[in-house]
């Protein structure tokens, strides 16, 4: 029993694999996002390749290094590189260079505001720049495993050991502290702010409902949940980290506390990377085989975009209409696809 | 599919006390021409500079696991530093983590062990230690670290030799066998070592763990080279007796000890009475290393530790003229030999 058996699966489900645009990128990819109707594929070193509509592929470099983190807002990508710098980049292809770290340190992880802000985190220290260029740091108590701001108010979730900070640039007011023993490596708010969720160093996530830092511990995972994705509205957080797309609820005024996940899409391999459609109650999950599935969330029903065989898929995502679905593997076979 | 050992990554830890030559051995490796480029980690607050193309500082951050046990830590740092590392592969061919002086091997060890992304990508190669021959005596009375990290090697780097007499040195190998008899011990200067001694050494590969004999130098001449003789005694008793020239110290704090049987295991009683000792006893186990023969198995298994994570698996079959024994060592901070004699001896078939 290694893999499912394509033949099977190619006779049971609707493909629409011979609908995907193919690109050969050839650099490995770590995440993909979109600049207006351009995909842009971050690869693990030095370069982005960006796909216009028009399938044109263009390289820009935009670090000396090893690109650590990366995130978008639809306008630009904000990347952070092993050469101490956070850059950002615009659907014209412009480079702009947003902070250098004076020891040259790691920047780890990066986070856009819809205002403009940026943040980043170099070490133990958080960092943002306002918009207008101001620049203000923030210590926490070890190196920093995730950033991530509020839907509203300018305020930044920084994960750690043991817990999250919820930090207030602009406030004079003592920094929240959630904690939660281990080590948490990544964080999102829901999009209603009511929640807040970690994907933690053991197989877990951890979640706080905000409004009375009540604990949500949502485990069971066989490996590590690197990939998160909050569906439409956000109901429903899908992840990755297990043979089948968990989606847990979060619908309820308790999130998930107290239910089960639904499991959909199950393979015999495990799901790297997951985005739901910003409109629709739709996932796209890929796998280690390198399979990749639509899923409508209601039914699970399932719909072949890549079959399996192929390297791991390292990242997915929509365009803000929901109109073109971007996919690339760790090898850097990626593709496009209309819906 | 499993991926290869050798396409992953080896990783070398590098620990010492205080000023016993880490940095010295470390440029000495970086400097040489073996035409192989090293990604090194250091700790923040390094001693001296190192010339080297690609340096990561790190910040040496441990934490518990969250599965209830105190002695499963691991270094969050080093998941992160070679996760990031990893989009650089290709860019060099193995890495070196140096560890401050007063840091525990374990938890670095232990990262191995635990996290699957680290394991995907690297391995362990070995645990190196600088010790300095004139004052490694009195660190092992007054800093535990330093026992730590004579007990966790593999490898021992006896450094600065020329500054002590025969019999100084003499005195101090002596206490590093009384902890730990069976790392490769190297007497240098100005770390002058071989680099195939330090690097490449597969400690924690289970298809390498040939034979669990305890490491004897000779002292006749205090040259700079190795003899390692293997004698088929068991060690583990000797208090400060004579032999071959060599005093035996017994340290009455960290020892190892070392079981063997000649008749076959029965694997029924054996695997769980492993799993059972290294959940109970694990935090005073540092390293366990076994080679085992079982009833009706015509391979041989192996199995190596770091406190309590185990791994194990059949290595190959015996060969027809190798004599079917089992052995197993221990090294560890007040063991209960006893306990583990007993426990071990009702493991053997009748």
């Amino acid at each position: 029993m290694k893999e499912f058996d394509p033949g099977l699966a190619a006779a049971s489900i609707i493909s629409v694999t011979d609908q995907v645009r193919r690109l050969a990128l050839g650099m490995p990819i770590t995440s993909v996002n979109f600049l207006g109707d351009s995909a842009a594929f971050v690869g693990a070193e030095a370069e982005v390749a960006l796909v216009s509509a028009g399938g044109e592929i263009a390289r820009v470099a935009v670090h000396s290094g090893g690109i650590l983190c990366a995130a978008g807002d639809g306008g630009r990508i904000v990347m952070g590189g092993d050469d101490g710098k956070v850059v950002a980049l615009n659907a014209k292809s412009e480079v702009a260079l947003i902070a250098i770290d004076p020891k040259r340190r790691w920047i780890d992880n990066v986070a856009l505001h819809p205002d403009g802000t940026v943040a980043w985190s170099a070490g133990k220290t958080a960092f943002i720049r306002s918009a207008k260029g101001e620049e203000k740091s923030f210590p926490v108590p070890s190196t920093v495993g995730g950033l991530a701001f509020a839907p509203k108010g300018l305020r930044l979730a920084v994960a750690h050991y043991n817990g999250v900070t919820l930090w207030f640039p602009n406030m004079t007011a003592n920094p929240e502290f959630l904690e939660w023993a281990g080590s948490h490596l990544g964080v999102a708010f829901s999009p209603d702010n009511r929640f807040l969720v970690t994907t933690m160093h053991e197989p877990a996530l951890h979640g706080w409902r905000l409004a009375d830092s009540r604990h949500m511990r949502m485990t069971g995972y066989p490996g590590r949940v690197r990939s998160i994705s909050w569906s439409a509205g956000g109901k429903a957080l899908a992840t990755s980290g297990a043979d089948s797309v968990i989606l847990w609820p979060f619908a309820g005024k308790d999130g998930p506390m107290g239910k089960q996940p639904a499991m959909l899409a199950p393979l015999q391999a495990r799901v790297t990377a997951v985005a739901c459609h910003p409109k629709l109650d739709i996932v796209v999950s890929g796998y280690g085989d390198g399979t990749i599935l639509m899923v409508r969330l209601e039914d699970g029903a399932e719909i072949l975009v890549r079959r399996n065989g192929q390297a791991a898929v390292a990242g997915l995502a929509w365009n803000a209409r929901g109109t073109r679905l971007a996919f690339a593997a760790e090898d850097g076979e990626a593709g496009l696809l209309d819906v | 599919m499993p991926e290869l050992t050798s396409s992953k990554i080896p990783v070398t830890v590098l620990t010492g006390y205080l000023g016993a030559g880490k940095t010295t051995l470390l440029n000495r490796i970086l400097s040489e021409h073996h035409g192989k480029k090293y990604a090194v980690i250091v700790n923040e607050f390094g001693e001296i500079g190192i010339d080297n193309d690609l340096i990561i500082g790190a910040d040496e951050e441990v934490f518990e696991m969250n599965n209830g046990c105190v002695c499963c830590t691991v270094r969050g740092d080093l998941v992160r530093i070679l996760d990031g590392l990893m989009k650089r592969k290709g860019k060099f061919d193995a890495i070196i983590v140096e560890t401050t002086g007063l840091a525990d091997p374990a938890p670095v060890a232990q990262t191995f062990f635990v996290d699957e992304d680290v394991q995907k990508h690297a391995r362990l190669d070995a645990v190196v230690t600088v010790a300095d021959a004139k004052w490694l005596s009195d660190r092992l009375k007054d800093a535990p670290e330093a026992k730590n990290q004579i007990a966790f090697a593999d490898v021992i780097v006896l450094n600065k030799t020329d500054l002590v007499s025969k019999a100084e040195l003499a005195e101090v190998e002596a206490r590093i066998r009384g902890i730990n008899p069976y790392a490769k011990l190297h007497r240098t200067e100005r770390c002058q070592v071989a680099l195939s001694d330090v690097l490449d050494r597969g400690a924690f590969d289970l298809e390498r763990i040939l034979e669990l004999e305890p490491e004897f130098l000779d002292t006749g001449d205090g040259h700079d080279h190795d003899h390692d003789h293997h004698h088929g005694h068991d060690h583990h008793h000797d208090h400060g007796h004579s032999h071959g020239g060599l005093k035996h110290y017994h340290d009455e704090e960290m020892q190892s000890l070392s079981l063997r049987a000649e008749k076959p295991i029965d694997v029924e009683k054996f695997m769980p009475w492993l799993q059972n000792l290294m959940a109970s006893e694990g935090q005073k186990i540092l390293r366990s290393k076994g080679i085992i023969a079982f009833g009706d198995d015509d391979e041989r298994y192996v199995f190596q530790g770091v406190h309590m994570m185990l791994e194990g698996d059949h290595q190959r079959p015996w060969k027809a003229d190798e004599p079917r024994h089992s052995r197993l060592v221990f090294i560890g901070r007040e063991l209960p030999e006893q306990l583990i004699r007993e426990g071990f001896e009702r493991c053997i078939t009748a």
